[in-house]
């Protein structure tokens, strides 16, 4: 029995009792089901793409009150054009909350994703309480009292009055919502969603810009969440304010964390676990302090506290191993995909300029990193920019890599003028890079790293991911990202998680993530660092040979043998100045670079 | 509105304004030195405030026994990491856990004091052991976490704090006597001598700050670790008695500002939330990093509130949290790279 076997089959245990079960628990039940479509979005944003949210239940209540509005208020009866059917009614509330949802998260992802990630939640904070003040204060959505009267949804014809048909609905939708996300992260637009967490510097590198990625992952959860609102204020045929409030959306966090924030299926622990615990404390902890109140929240508080300190990835990682003992592991879909074709570069001829810095400068305050520097990289050569520690390399480095911006000079790629653009568009026009301090996701798999750096080669968007419509890219992303691998000669490893392997295997692993985005620049910071021998002469080799195929590769590197062995031309940087340029030959013999790397006067050389 | 409106809502606008000024800061300082996201600075003034109107009712504030029984939990903790040879800097433990704890007990349960100028020292020494408490408890097993998680970490700190004050204080209000009573005239405008006490405080609080960190030593070093934590602790800076002292100093100023607003408006068990919060908004002004634009921010969230409780009261909270989408849309507006976050 595999993991997948058993979820279908407790679905289906599910599905048989439910019209068994008693009123009570088939009400609990629903609930759970609700709370763990907002909680799913919540693993989502988290867990998955390093951001978070307290103002979920806002987004609840906007999917609610739309609903709601729409179906108690004779104003929208008297602008809907006569006849109208009443059973539409509650769609049309759900299609006003979506676009509601859109709208708010639209902006305040815009607003604040550009930020650094702490900015959002605290924007949530903000705006899940600026909501609850409206809610309450709306005459129109009846105040803190509410709006009653909310008609039951009905189905062909089927009223869905009661949680023992409304309940198999709730849980359909949330199945459904597991589905497609899980299909979302296991694709092309997953890897680019996972790489947020990873560091956006390392995933813009990559082609991806992550403040629409952010947007986009923040809007999707809200979405969920409005859906979530829209069922509830079905299921319970009124709203008031209370039920969205700042504190529940704390809840619904806690769902997520307690659940396992990085697991969709901890978004459903999550939301069981707490909804039958506040059950049970809502009961208990009046008794117990002899006074009613809204006391649950010290012990889910502290719950959290010690599951952050403990249980960094919450409770699900926890049960998922224990059931490794008697679970198969789920075999990779063996269904064949024809693979389709990958967008293919073509590279420019052998001498053309790819890269050109002219006269940039860079300051720091007061400190000039780079001054007046010059370099150009052309096709089917290898440049090596070396230099002492503390010369300059890095800022340079980053200066053509669209990471940072020079104070004054040019930087032109493939000819287009780059100053001021972000890395990703340096990534579009060919350029692949590593980094110094390796930046891979350590959790997955070599595989999924190194197809990430073929992001901009595909095209499949997030709904085609959900509906399963892009697996014929799929497969051909990563036929190209085991090709690589195998090229670079870590094919044994590919299906290892990346940060299992050698610091000096991550930095080949690198390399093989920017050829797939097939490049016709690379730009190499420290490749050599911490390989052996034989795995330098390996490298040195396909550095060969991928100039022997046109690509222009830059190469920032301390191993001097390594680079004079391999360059064909050299730029020597000192206190931010080049001090000289030209082949190894000429390099190692120019006084300039001799005193910067040996240091003092050379007394006598001249002699 | 006329002119005299005007300047009754912009005097209350300042005076809110340097409440929140007072918060602002002691955020900005917790995430400058310990990345955390300070979310329950809140608590610290409404304890603050409860907990000198329950001494004022001739009750033992209930924040004594949270006091010692986070004291006694450190100790064990403490002692725990001393056996399994984990350095443990034992001067400052002890004036932690029994120093200020004794001190405060004494104050309470022996001295019972009747003078407001006692009882005001009393719940200063209550308050502010909890912030080192709380830090050494809650935060510095996870001091290499994420700002995001350390940020989920202060919410859910927050939801037990709140919990407790409703334990501790009930779900009524309090509101405890003025610490001047004399009224003013200026110009026509009435100005209440709490209010310029507020003001005053603010002022004194901000000005000994700004000594603090240009002039001491203990400042110099806490500075020195908001900028650079790695450089700060190979210079030999004890980076944990910063996370120590940081949260000391805003649990001193959570308490002071509950003092100070207590005598103006009516402080429930989670009035901290909103008032802390404001004090967010204002922080978020200056980004979380700079303590004039923090204090800046603090006025302009004071006088929106007072206006618009004039012009839409219901709506006075929507405004001043709203307030926060222009800000942070401004602050986008200067950040043009993308940068990696700790």
């Amino acid at each position: 029995m595999t993991s997948r076997h058993l979820t279908l089959a407790c679905i289906a245990a599910l599905a048989l009792v439910w019209g068994f079960l008693p009123e009570f628990t088939l009400t609990v039940m629903s609930y759970i089901g609700l709370y763990a479509l907002v909680a799913s979005g919540l693993v989502m944003l988290t867990g998955v793409g390093g951001m978070t949210s307290f103002g979920q239940a806002a987004f609840v209540g906007l999917g609610a009150y739309a609903t709601a509005w729409v179906c108690t208020s004779t104003d929208v009866a008297g602008w809907l054009p006569a006849g109208f059917p009443a059973a539409l009614l509650p769609w049309l509330g759900l299609v006003l909350g979506l676009v509601c949802t859109y709208a708010v998260a639209r902006l305040l992802g815009t607003v604040t994703l550009r930020l650094s990630g702490h900015y959002l939640p605290l924007g949530t904070i903000a705006w899940g309480l600026s909501l609850y003040y409206i809610f309450g204060n709306l005459d129109v959505l009846g105040g803190f009292t509410g709006l009653t009267g909310l008609p039951p949804l009905t189905l062909g014809g089927f009223s869905l009055a009661s949680p023992l048909h409304l309940g198999p609905v709730i849980w359909a939708v949330l199945l459904l919502a597991l589905w497609a996300l899980n299909n979302l992260l296991d694709s092309r637009e997953g890897r680019a969603i996972r790489a947020l967490k990873g560091g956006r510097v390392m995933a813009e590198s990559m082609g991806v810009d992550t403040a629409h990625y952010r947007i986009k992952l923040f809007v999707l959860a809200a979405l969920l969440a409005a859906v979530s609102g829209w069922l509830y204020a079905h299921l319970q045929r009124f709203v008031n304010p209370t039920p969205f409030n700042i504190n529940i959306g704390i809840e619904y966090l806690f769902m997520a964390v307690v659940g396992g924030a990085g697991y969709l299926w901890g978004a459903v622990l999550g939301a069981t676990l707490i909804t039958l615990l506040k059950e049970q404390l809502q009961d208990w902890l009046p008794r117990l302090l002899g006074s009613s109140g809204n006391f649950e929240i010290i012990v889910f508080g502290l719950l959290m506290l010690f599951v952050l300190q403990r249980f960094a990835d919450g409770l699900w990682p926890r049960l998922a191993g224990w059931s490794q003992a008697f679970l198969k592991p789920s075999a990779p879909s063996a269904r064949a995909v024809a693979a389709s074709r990958l967008d293919q570069r073509v590279l420019p001829a052998a001498g053309e300029v790819l890269l050109d810095a002219r006269a940039v400068t860079r300051r720091f305050g007061g400190l000039l990193a780079n001054n007046n520097v010059h370099m150009s990289l052309k096709a089917a050569e290898v440049h090596a920019l070396i230099g002492p520690n503390g010369a300059g390399k890095s800022t340079f480095f980053n200066m053509i890599s669209g990471v940072d911006t020079p104070s004054s000079g040019e930087v032109r790629l493939m000819g287009e003028a780059m100053q001021g653009r972000p890395s990703r568009d340096f990534a579009v026009l060919g350029l692949g890079r590593t980094f110094q301090h390796v930046r891979l996701l350590g959790q997955r798999s070599v595989l999924e790293n190194v197809a990430l750096g073929a992001h901009r080669r595909g095209h499949r968007g997030w709904i085609a991911s959900m509906l399963r419509l892009d697996r014929a890219e799929e497969a051909a992303l990563l036929a190209e990202a085991r090709h690589q691998i195998e090229r670079c000669g870590l094919g044994e490893f590919a299906d290892r998680p990346a940060a299992s392997l050698a610091l000096g295997q991550q930095r080949v692993v690198e390399i093989a993530r920017a050829l797939a985005g097939q490049p016709a620049a690379l730009l190499l910071d420290e490749p050599a660092a911490g390989l052996r021998h034989l795995e330098k002469q390996a490298l040195a080799q396909l550095l060969n040979q991928l100039r022997a195929e046109g690509l222009g590769i830059l190469v920032v590197e301390h191993d001097m043998e390594f680079v004079m062995n391999l360059a064909d031309r050299i730029t020597v940087l000192e206190f931010g100045e080049v001090i000289a340029e030209g082949t190894p030959a000429e390099v190692q013999v120019n006084p300039r670079v001799l005193e910067a790397y040996l240091g003092g006067e050379l007394n006598g050389a001249g002699a | 509105m006329d002119l005299q409106i005007a300047l009754i809502l912009g005097q209350d606008g300042v005076v809110n304004g340097a409440v929140y000024g007072l918060i602002a800061l002691a955020l900005v300082l917790v995430f400058s030195v310990t990345r955390v996201i300070f979310i329950p600075q809140g608590e610290f003034v409404a304890f603050g405030a409860l907990s000198m109107a329950m001494m004022q009712a001739g009750r033992v504030p209930a924040t004594l026994w949270l006091l010692l029984a986070l004291a006694v939990l450190t100790l064990v903790v403490e002692a725990w990491r001393h056996q399994r040879g984990q350095p443990v800097d034992w001067a400052s433990t002890v004036v932690w856990t029994l120093g200020l704890p004794a001190l405060a007990s004494a104050l309470v349960l022996l001295v019972k004091p009747e003078s407001l100028l006692l009882q005001a020292v009393a719940t200063l020494a209550l308050i502010l052991p909890l912030g080192p408490l709380l830090y050494r408890l809650v935060y510095r097993p996870l001091a290499h976490a994420t700002v995001l998680i350390l940020l989920i970490v202060s919410v859910a700190l927050h939801g037990v704090l709140v919990g407790m004050g409703l334990l501790f204080f009930g779900a009524e209000g309090f509101r405890t006597p003025a610490f001047s009573e004399a009224r003013f005239d200026l110009g026509g405008i009435p100005v209440s001598g709490q209010s310029l006490v507020v003001v005053a405080m603010a002022a004194v609080l901000v000005v000994a700050m700004f000594v603090f960190f240009e002039r001491s030593i203990v400042g110099k070093a806490l500075r020195a670790t908001a900028m650079n934590r790695v450089g700060a602790r190979l210079m030999g800076i004890p980076t944990e008695l910063s996370g120590d002292l940081s949260f000391a100093l805003a649990a001193l100023i959570g308490a002071v500002s509950g003092l100070l607003i207590a005598p103006l408006t009516t402080v429930y068990y989670d009035t901290g939330f909103l008032i802390g919060l404001k004090g967010f908004v204002a922080a978020i002004v200056g980004g979380l990093g700079s303590y004039p634009l923090a204090l800046a921010g603090a006025l302009l969230v004071g006088q929106l509130e007072s206006f618009s409780s004039f012009w839409a009261s219901a709506f006075k909270e929507v405004l001043v949290f709203t307030l926060i989408i222009p800000v942070l849309w401004w602050r986008s507006l200067n950040s043009r790279h993308v940068e990696d976050e700790e």
